[in-house]
């Protein structure tokens, strides 16, 4: 049997989805052998047009990486689904927006100002933004459109399977290429990851109170934190128990609160919905002013909630984009 | 007749960039004009964003290079705060800086550009990649870059968390120390990446130095700007990656300015161009002339040439002896080769090592008070370190809460900017003849800018980037009336 055919492509991405497997180091010998890359721009010289030319479903499978912000990013997501069998969301910006989905909070218009008129190192007397099309004497050049919002990639095409995290795990993307390799892939849809909370996979967990009494939310650089009890105990934003495990908890390993790059689990529908409904449950048994004291200690409920997944929350969504 | 060459998109390096290219009659190149085409609004978004958050979100900006951002946030955290992290915080920051640094650059020359000298330039494009060059240099040297990056990038995650977007930094420390058992740990990397330093200086000094061809392609006119050179140093004006003044040296080597990190918009502007989404900066002194060499001109570059060119040597003894062979053979200082940039980032990477074996022996470095608590009300704050790519700055501005109320970012490519635009429209004109046009002569166009390794993740932070290869013939009325692809 020949081997299959698979493509990574990055979208409006910071890259690192990129590392994350180049960090599969020795593995990724493996891969190149079991497999046969046909695009990669990162790392191999196929352009475009090597895409265009190839069958419809030629690549077996596709993995696409970043959120889709420009017209180009657009296109290039219909060329990957038109080109793979399988399309694999590739990381948080793909799957929920990512990051850069935050910049959903403000207008195009007002992310185009800010770069280019009011940032204070930038002059620009007559007023010069990027153009989709610049007349020169020797032509037209051509740049994609900045849309409106940033959409995740099954806001624009349809999607088979979803690697989570920001980048995602290694240990993860090992054993999704194992599944792929091995055909046994879960039905069209799963998030390729544990179907449980971080805390289940966190040492600090024995020491997770089981009925928080959080007075006030600290910041994590206004205490030493404490390296090995839980975090949300010690009254840091820890968003272990919404937000899917996989990641072995990397970042409390470090010392550091979750931040949810991995999403929420099967059951949940909207990220920061959960979230903040989580916390608030955590503060039921207290005072309304009580209440009230707590949730002003969050000094930015949405970007701490909606951080990775604003493009795909309801709230968004509402706004019929 | 006149036709036109895009190569879409643009390979091996980090995020989009198109280049867009003008034939003339006479099929010779009228102008190649560089583009980024993305966009994506950090400095926007970080607004209302806690600023402790930033070191972690600025991250998001390039998973190539998330911790140059890393660390520019936390050292702006620091001024936001006011407060000095203790030694063994600094030193802690600077020896992961260093670790990064190592492993940035390995990544670079073996993956990204070094296929082109490795396996060759006009090789099969099937093979101009990190395969070919294991190919060539065989399984063995491959394992050994492969293994080296696997083990900076563990030491990395042992303190950061995760080596891509790590979450190390926090105003006035680190979030963890380093114990005593580890530091051993630290000791023996530091070993081995000094040995990888000398030993890739070596791989470049059979392979390219050896091969007249390449030596010829480096000092050749169409790879050679003279423009003014920015870096950060330390006092003895020696390269430092993490803290320093911005020296800036003119084309012909002098010292132009020597300023403290907090003075950069007295220095640095940047201005806008219609068909790029990047910004092109300039130094603020002299001014925006427009796309040109020389010292009337306000263009200057950054990155692993730029800072040796921009310093008065390197800080540990190795990399200086290298430092020194450097512009002995190429004739001195300062070097306006941009091709050159390859050997001046092995150079940086044996200081790099140098300076990680330096902090790891360092008996401070294991020292637990690693954290300060800020207490003053947050403010304002810049951070500027010496990414891979060259000088990075961020500037923030906080309510009496420490939201964001301010961000503003320029990044390593985008201070290249205008020098990588030169650059490629330089080397096209100068390699385009009689409208003859293959493959392997659009690879060396992308040669020039590959070398500054420009990182357009970063470039675009503020919009998003793509590149395949199409080349348009036009007629005197702009009617395309060819169509070649790349192949
Ligand atoms: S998911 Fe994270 S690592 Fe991947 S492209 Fe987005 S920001 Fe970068
Ligand atoms: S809340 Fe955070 S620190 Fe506590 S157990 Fe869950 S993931 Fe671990």
């Amino acid at each position: 049997m020949s081997k299959p055919k698979v493509g990574f492509n990055w979208l409006a991405s910071c890259g690192g989805c990129e590392e994350a497997i180049i960090d599969l180091n020795e593995k990724i010998l493996d891969v190149v052998a079991a497999v046969d890359i046909v695009f990669w721009p990162c790392a191999m010289d196929f352009k475009k047009d090597d895409v265009r030319a190839m069958a419809d479903g030629e690549m077996d499978v596709c993995f696409v990486n970043g959120a889709i912000r420009t017209s180009e990013e657009e296109e290039m997501a219909h060329l990957m689904r038109q080109k793979s069998k399988i399309l694999i969301a590739f990381g948080s910006c793909s799957h929920m927006g990512g990051i850069p989905g935050m910049g959903n909070f403000f207008s195009k218009d007002s992310i185009l100002k800010n770069s280019y008129q009011e940032s204070p190192s930038t002059i620009n007397l007559d007023g010069t933004f990027p153009q989709m099309e610049t007349i020169t004497p020797l032509g037209e050049v051509e740049l994609p459109e900045f849309l409106e919002y940033v959409r995740t990639l099954n806001q624009v095409v349809d999607v088979d399977y979803y690697l989570p995290g920001c980048p995602p795990p290694v240990r993860l993307i090992t054993e999704a290429l194992g599944a792929i390799l091995e055909n046994k892939l879960p039905p069209k849809g799963t998030v390729l990851a544990p179907d449980k909370a971080l805390c289940d996979e966190c040492p600090r967990k024995e020491t997770k109170p089981d009925k928080m009494e959080i007075a006030e939310f600290k910041r994590p650089y206004q205490i030493i934190v404490d390296s090995e009890k839980c975090l949300l105990g010690q009254g840091l934003m820890c968003l272990g128990p919404v937000t899917r495990a996989g990641c072995e908890g990397v970042c409390t390993k470090a010392n550091m609160p979750c931040t949810g790059c991995q999403g929420p689990t099967s059951r949940v529908q909207d990220y920061g919905a959960k979230a903040l409904s989580g916390f608030a449950s955590i503060l039921t048994s207290m005072e309304e002013k009580d209440v009230e004291a707590v949730l002003d200690s969050i000094v930015d409920p949405n970007g701490t909630f909606y951080r990775y997944s604003l493009p795909s929350s309801m709230m968004f969504k509402s706004l019929g984009a | 007749m006149s036709r036109r060459i895009v190569i879409d998109p643009i390979t091996r390096l980090e995020g989009h960039g198109k280049i867009d290219i003008f034939l003339n009659n006479e099929g010779g190149v009228d102008h190649a004009y560089f583009q980024v085409p993305e966009l994506r609004g950090f400095e926007k978004f970080a607004q209302g964003r806690p600023v402790e958050d930033m070191p972690q979100i600025t991250s998001r900006i390039c998973g190539v290079c998330p911790m140059a951002h890393h660390m520019a946030a936390t050292k702006a955290l620091d001024k936001v705060f006011s407060v000095d992290p203790p030694p063994a915080a600094k030193k802690i920051r600077e020896m992961v800086y260093d670790i990064f640094t190592i492993e940035d650059h390995a990544l670079h020359f073996y993956f990204l550009g070094g296929p082109d000298f490795v396996v060759g330039p006009s090789a099969p494009k099937a093979e101009r990649n990190i395969l070919g060059v294991l190919g060539k240099v065989g399984l063995e040297v491959g394992k050994k870059v492969i293994g080296l990056r696997k083990e900076m990038r563990d030491l990395m995650v042992l303190l950061g968390g995760k080596a891509i977007h790590p979450v190390l930094g926090l105003p006035g420390g680190v979030s963890r120390g380093i114990s005593k058992e580890e530091q051993q740990r630290f000791i023996q990397s530091a070993k081995n990446a000094v040995e990888f330093g000398q030993f890739s200086l070596q791989v470049f000094n059979d392979i390219v130095l050896k091969n007249s061809q390449y030596v010829e392609w480096i000092v050749s006119d169409a790879y050679t700007h003279k423009t003014y050179y920015m870096g950060l140093v330390d006092q003895n004006k020696k390269v430092n990656f993490y803290e320093g003044t911005l020296r800036v040296v003119k084309p012909d080597g002098k010292e132009f300015l020597n300023f403290p990190t907090d003075k950069y918009l007295d220095h640095v502007a940047e201005h806008v161009e219609p068909w790029s989404y990047i910004k092109f900066c300039y130094l603020k002194d002299i001014g925006w002339k427009g796309f040109e060499d020389g010292a009337d001109s306000g263009v200057y570059a950054v990155a692993p040439l730029a800072r040796l060119n921009a310093s008065e040597g390197m800080a540990t003894p190795l990399a200086q002896e290298a430092y020194e062979q450097m512009y002995s053979t190429l004739g001195g200082k300062p070097v306006h080769h941009t091709l050159a940039n390859h050997w001046a980032r092995l150079i940086e990477l044996l200081y790099a090592a140098e300076r990680m074996q330096e902090l790891a022996n360092d008996q401070e470095i294991t020292d637990p008070n690693y954290r300060v608590i800020p207490t003053a009300t947050p403010n304002e704050g810049i951070g500027v370190v010496e990414a891979p790519r060259g000088t990075l700055f961020h500037h923030y501005k906080t309510d009496e809460k420490g939201r964001v109320t301010m961000a503003n970012l320029i990044v390593a490519t985008q201070n290249n900017a205008a020098r990588i635009a030169m650059s490629v429209d330089k080397s096209a004109k100068g390699l385009i003849k009689n409208g003859q046009v293959d493959d392997g002569i659009l690879n060396m166009i992308e040669m020039a800018f590959r070398a500054y390794d420009p990182c357009h993740g970063c470039a675009t932070h503020a919009l998003p980037g793509q590149m395949p290869l199409l080349v348009r013939v036009l007629d005197a009325e702009r009617n395309v009336v060819r169509e070649l692809k790349k192949n």
